[in-house]
């Protein structure tokens, strides 16, 4: 048997490699840096205090976002974001087909990362958060589900409604030509005569 | 259409989230199917320039040597590894007479951590400048606000002939678990009192009696109401007990 039988686990160990994810998603949540600072701290001095309530072997990425999610919505700007209810009845099951026509379908230049961050900052709390814990921290449905205590199905139906909203605010952005002193994209197709 | 079934899926697919065999069915259509391997193709740049242009906000190098040092050197939990045969042998030899104590300390480290979210808690809503999301001294009008907010329901404390009355209440989260929290008013003093329905919490309830958190305030657990909801409140000592008492 090898001596390293007991590895020991600090927090510390597990939680300073999630600082800069868990800020950035924080600055998404609140768009304010000196909001996201509170909640980034208070997040670990409440996942510090509770560490010892952890169940080792489960996920602690998920523990520490659902921490920081519950500490925001009950912050101010949280409980003003929540106030938004959404238009459109949440559905269980994913019923939306794509769409044909995508602005994405043009090829977005580097210069125009800005133009998809400011449709991303646009879209209500409920889709902004969920797409950004699937496409940019890579969850899996079932640890969104449990992140954000909301079904798998809901989950599904709101990532696609996030898709479908983001895709059409970024059509709107590229049709309302200069935006952000960004140029529209060009259609650089020949057509040989 | 044929393919409005797979485009329905399309996300579900480009997720890694269908079962195996239906991934592999949805290989084998977007290959033969030059609309929704379009579409696919579409989805895949949105996906990747979410996640490129998602990586936006980096911490301040001050704000992040703050923060580890407060976590640096803290607790130390330990895992077991693949010897776990030998540590589950100690555990069982040493299990009876630890037991006790063991149980003992786990309610005493739940209990503080108890202690400290609500005591954030609590003290957090007397600072705030605006600590209710529904501002009514009527009962039923603060009661059914709550409806589809918590998953479940309470009565609220009666307050009549009582010095106490109803400033309003909001909703908050203890240990990731939604409750009621409502602000009572005795002249200008403002008492927090909250609400969460079992979780880890229901077992330190009885000890969290006569338990100070400070030299000013006193934490204290209502007595256990309504099919397991406990009631949290923090003020003095002297008016507690008034307090308690309805």
């Amino acid at each position: 048997m090898s001596a390293a039988e007991f590895k020991p686990v600090s927090f510390e160990e597990l939680a300073v490699p999630l600082f800069d994810q868990l800020y950035n998603f924080a600055h998404w949540l609140t768009r304010d840096r000196s909001e996201a600072e509170d909640l980034v701290q208070e997040t670990y001095t409440k996942a510090l205090r509770g560490f010892a309530s952890f169940q080792l072997g489960t996920n602690f990425r998920g523990w520490m976002y659902r921490i920081l999610r519950n500490t925001f919505l009950t912050s101010r700007t949280g409980l003003k974001a929540t106030m938004t209810v959404p238009l459109e009845p949440e559905q269980d099951s994913l019923e939306l087909p794509i769409e044909r026509e995508t602005p994405e379908a043009m090829l977005i230049e580097r210069s125009n990362w800005q133009l998809i961050q400011n449709a991303i900052e646009e879209l209500p709390l409920h889709y902004r958060e969920v797409l950004l814990l699937c496409d940019l921290e890579e969850m899996s449905y079932r640890e969104i589900a449990e992140t954000l205590s909301i079904p798998v199905g809901t989950v599904m139906s709101r990532l696609s409604r996030a898709r479908n909203t983001l895709t059409e605010l970024v059509r709107r952005k590229l049709e309302g030509g200069t935006v952000n002193g960004m140029r529209k994209m060009e259609d650089t197709t020949r057509h040989l005569p | 259409m044929v393919c409005e079934r797979w485009k329905t899926q399309l996300d579900i697919y480009l997720d890694g989230e269908l079962p195996s065999e239906q991934m592999h069915d949805f290989d084998a259509h977007v290959r033969n199917c030059a609309s929704c391997a379009a579409d696919a193709l579409v989805r895949v740049q949105l996906k990747r320039y979410v996640q490129t242009a998602g990586k936006r906000f980096v911490p301040r190098a001050e704000f992040r040597q703050e923060v580890y040092r407060r976590i640096a050197a803290k607790p130390t939990r330990r895992i077991l590894g693949w010897n776990w045969v030998l540590a589950a042998a100690l555990a069982l030899i040493f299990a009876t007479g630890l037991a006790v104590t063991y149980r003992g300390r786990s309610r005493s480290d739940q209990d503080r951590t108890v202690y400290g979210e609500l005591t954030d808690l609590h003290v957090a809503t007397l600072a705030s400048l605006s600590p209710v999301d529904v501002l009514s001294t009527d009962k039923h009008t603060v009661k059914p606000w709550f409806e589809g907010k918590i998953p479940f329901t309470f009565d609220l404390p009666e307050l009549h002939d009582s010095e106490f009355s109803l400033m309003g209440g909001r909703v908050t989260y203890l240990g990731q678990t939604p409750g009621a929290h409502l602000i009572l008013r005795c002249g200008n003093t403002k008492f927090p009192y909250s609400s969460f329905r079992n979780g880890p919490y229901r077992a330190t309830e009885r000890n969290a009696l006569n338990r100070s958190r400070s030299s000013r305030l006193t934490l204290k657990a209502g007595a256990m109401r309504d099919f397991g909801i406990a009631w949290w409140g923090m003020c003095r000592q002297t008016t507690w007990t008034i307090l308690l008492d309805y």
